[in-house]
């Protein structure tokens, strides 16, 4: 009976073990990452999202933000891996959708406290683009219509 | 007895306030340039039919309120306090059409927290804003800093005693010069002179920091706007945290110190009189109340031991504090971070010091400087009181500018303005509650809208109640008008209800 308890709890701590490596492994989302940070910090972890902005680098190594759709996240990426990136999320593009692992920082102490991930790998799940930007035909109508009631409205102003 | 408002009250009040409507539909036109020059088409027609929509409103009050008549103190109030509204509905009018903002109001949350120099925000997607709306959004700011009215009595309104009224009307305690056009004027020369300045240094940061050279002076010029006027809007959705830079930082702090101070103080600078810093008892204030909540702050981070480095605390501590402590808003945290990192002791001290604010006749919102020096001077001349024999004359001097003797009716105007505030701040963080949230985070949100701070720790979210954004849009209209020109709007309903 009491070896057959001690296998169910070393069976049961395996387990819970098992499930606690999966969860960092698995892409953790912005929200978990700032919500939990206490728990995630210094645990490699895996992130996802689009890479909005300007890369920025510095000497061997370069900024890079990565927005999930919830938040984005400040990524210190070797230089090298960050060429990787073509397009960066902006009003012109969507930019490069990429996986990234790295090790997390709830207060980083090599960039005074900031939150970021350290990344040792990046991949690129999907490839941004250019948008193309379609002109918008009901707002150009509705602009032309209140342009002839402004004029009405400056003629009725002009008269006594 | 209250005296009836009649047709003539209402038609000077709309005139002014047609003025200062066609006035602000003018500032549209610099993001239509902007977005022309860059080519962002959808973006220029957004502002376009906006510009044309404010501008026939403007027309037609102007038109139908056509009058020669005199303003009072009565109109040149109202008109201050509507403007501020009609200001937010058309300022939210581009950003609605721009799809960015996920219904009305939230627009006109957004403009009012523009407007106001708050900097809480509701926008969704804005690392996908395009260029010409990032720019109303900080130039909105930059307007709303010196004041919707500094606008129009520099360009539109004739000088006179009405300019002096509506000056008053929004908030400014002081003048510069004698004459109310000539300090808006001023107010404009030294944050035009800044502008440059900032934005060449913020750019010149970001192009060594490595980013694009456009983007770098775009940012620049949108960062110095919500920094000198102590807004906090910023042109990515992670705020400062964006740029990943301490030099960044520190330049900021200097940007955000000079748009809290009084602008006067920052005249007797400019016109060679700099002992005036040392002396004033707004700058003493400041260094005082700064050292006080920072010390806090970092008594409370030191016990968390969230931040192990000395260097790290004081760095994340100094710069949430000088922007709540300045009303400027810009985070270098995440919002959730306050409540999960941060104890109770530290943001007990932040929300102190966005409760204080900066100058008077600065670009800040809460109880400011001045005020808590003059509480301070009354307490001793009281203390002074006790002690000394009962036929003992007390009086008790300051330095502002020049010396000046406490009255006791200047001390009664400051504790009637202070008790507002807190009542201001206590009323947002109960509506906070009735919806739900903690304390705590209730008492921080609803004095960072009421005192346009802007730092926010998760309660602001486009998911939030709608009654909570109205009275955030309430409270941020509140704290920047300093409460005068609201109370006399209300008046003058009760007068058109109840007068004879």
């Amino acid at each position: 009976m009491r070896k057959h308890l001690i296998f169910n709890f070393l069976l049961l701590t395996f387990a819970f073990l098992s499930l606690h490596s999966a969860a960092f492994a698995a892409p953790a989302t912005s929200d978990e990452l700032i919500s939990h940070a206490k728990a995630y910090d210094g645990k490699p972890v895996t992130f996802a999202g689009e890479v909005i902005g300007d890369i920025m680098y510095r000497g061997a190594y370069a900024w890079v933000n990565i927005n999930d759709g919830k938040s984005a996240i400040g990524v210190w990426i070797p230089g090298e891996l960050a060429k990787k990136i073509q397009f960066t999320g902006s009003y012109r593009s969507i930019g490069d959708w990429a996986e990234i692992t790295g090790v997390f920082h709830r207060a980083c102490p090599e960039h005074g406290g900031d939150l970021d991930i350290h990344a040792q790998a990046i991949e690129k799940i999907s490839p941004g683009r250019r948008k193309e930007e379609k002109f918008n035909n009901e707002k150009k109508n509705l602009a032309l219509l209140l342009l002839g009631i402004l004029g009405l409205v400056w003629i009725l102003k002009l008269l006594k | 007895m209250i005296l009836r408002p009649n047709v003539d009250d209402v038609k000077i009040i709309g005139y002014y306030l047609g003025r200062i409507i066609l006035g602000l539909g003018l500032t549209m036109v610099i993001p239509v340039i902007l977005g022309l020059c860059l080519g962002e088409v959808n973006p220029v027609l957004d502002f376009i039919i906006s510009l044309e929509v404010t501008l026939i409103f403007g027309l037609l009050l102007t038109k139908i309120c056509s009058t020669d008549k005199e303003m009072g103190w009565m109109h040149g109030m109202i008109v201050v306090s509507l403007s501020w509204l009609a200001a937010t509905l058309a300022g939210a009018l581009p950003l609605v059409l721009s799809g960015h903002w996920n219904s009305y109001l939230d627009a006109c949350f957004d403009a009012m927290s523009g407007f106001a120099t708050t900097g809480l925000t509701l926008v969704q997607n804005l690392d996908h804003l395009s260029y010409t709306h990032n720019l109303w959004r900080h130039l909105i700011m930059f307007i709303g800093g010196q004041g919707i009215v500094i606008v129009a009595l520099s360009f539109l309104v004739k000088g006179g005693s009405g300019a002096l009224k509506m000056y008053f009307g929004e908030g400014r305690d002081e003048k510069i010069m004698p004459n109310v056009i000539n300090t808006s004027r001023f107010i404009w020369l030294v944050s035009i002179v800044f502008l440059v300045l900032g934005t060449l240094a913020l750019g010149f940061v970001s192009l060594l920091n490595g980013m694009k050279p456009f983007n770098s002076f775009f940012h620049g010029a949108c960062i110095f706007m919500a920094a000198f006027d102590t807004g906090g809007f910023a042109p990515q959705s992670q705020n400062i945290l964006y740029y990943h830079s301490l030099p960044y930082e520190i330049i900021t702090v200097i940007i955000m110190i000079l748009g809290a101070i009084n602008f006067k103080l920052h005249y007797h600078v400019w016109t060679g009189n700099r002992k005036e810093i040392i002396r004033n008892i707004e700058t003493i204030t400041l260094f005082v109340t700064v050292f006080i909540t920072f010390f806090v702050v970092a008594l409370g981070l030191a016990q968390t031991g969230v931040y192990p480095q000395a260097l790290m605390l004081f760095r994340k501590g100094f710069y949430q504090l000088i922007s709540g402590h300045t009303g400027t808003g810009y985070q270098t945290l995440y919002p959730s971070q306050f409540i999960n990192d941060w104890n109770h002791l530290a943001l007990v001290a932040l929300v102190c010091a966005m409760g204080l604010g900066g100058a008077v006749c600065s670009t800040t919102g809460a109880i400011k400087m001045l005020r808590v020096g003059i509480i301070f001077k009354a307490l001793i001349q009281d203390i002074k009181r006790i002690m000394m024999p009962e036929k003992a004359v007390v009086l008790q001097k300051m330095h502002h500018i020049k010396g000046i003797f406490l009255a006791d009716k200047q001390v009664r105007a400051v504790f009637l303005i202070t008790l507002a505030y807190l009542l201001l701040y206590g009323a947002g963080a109960m509506v906070g509650m009735w919806y739900g949230f903690p304390f705590l985070n209730s008492l921080f949100e609803s004095t960072s809208a009421a005192a346009n701070v802007g730092l926010s720790c998760g309660v602001t979210s486009a998911s939030m109640p709608a009654g909570l954004k109205l009275t955030y849009i309430a409270q941020m209209w509140a704290g920047r008008l300093e409460f005068m020109s609201i109370f006399t709007l209300l008046g003058f309903f009760v007068a058109a209800v109840k007068g004879k």
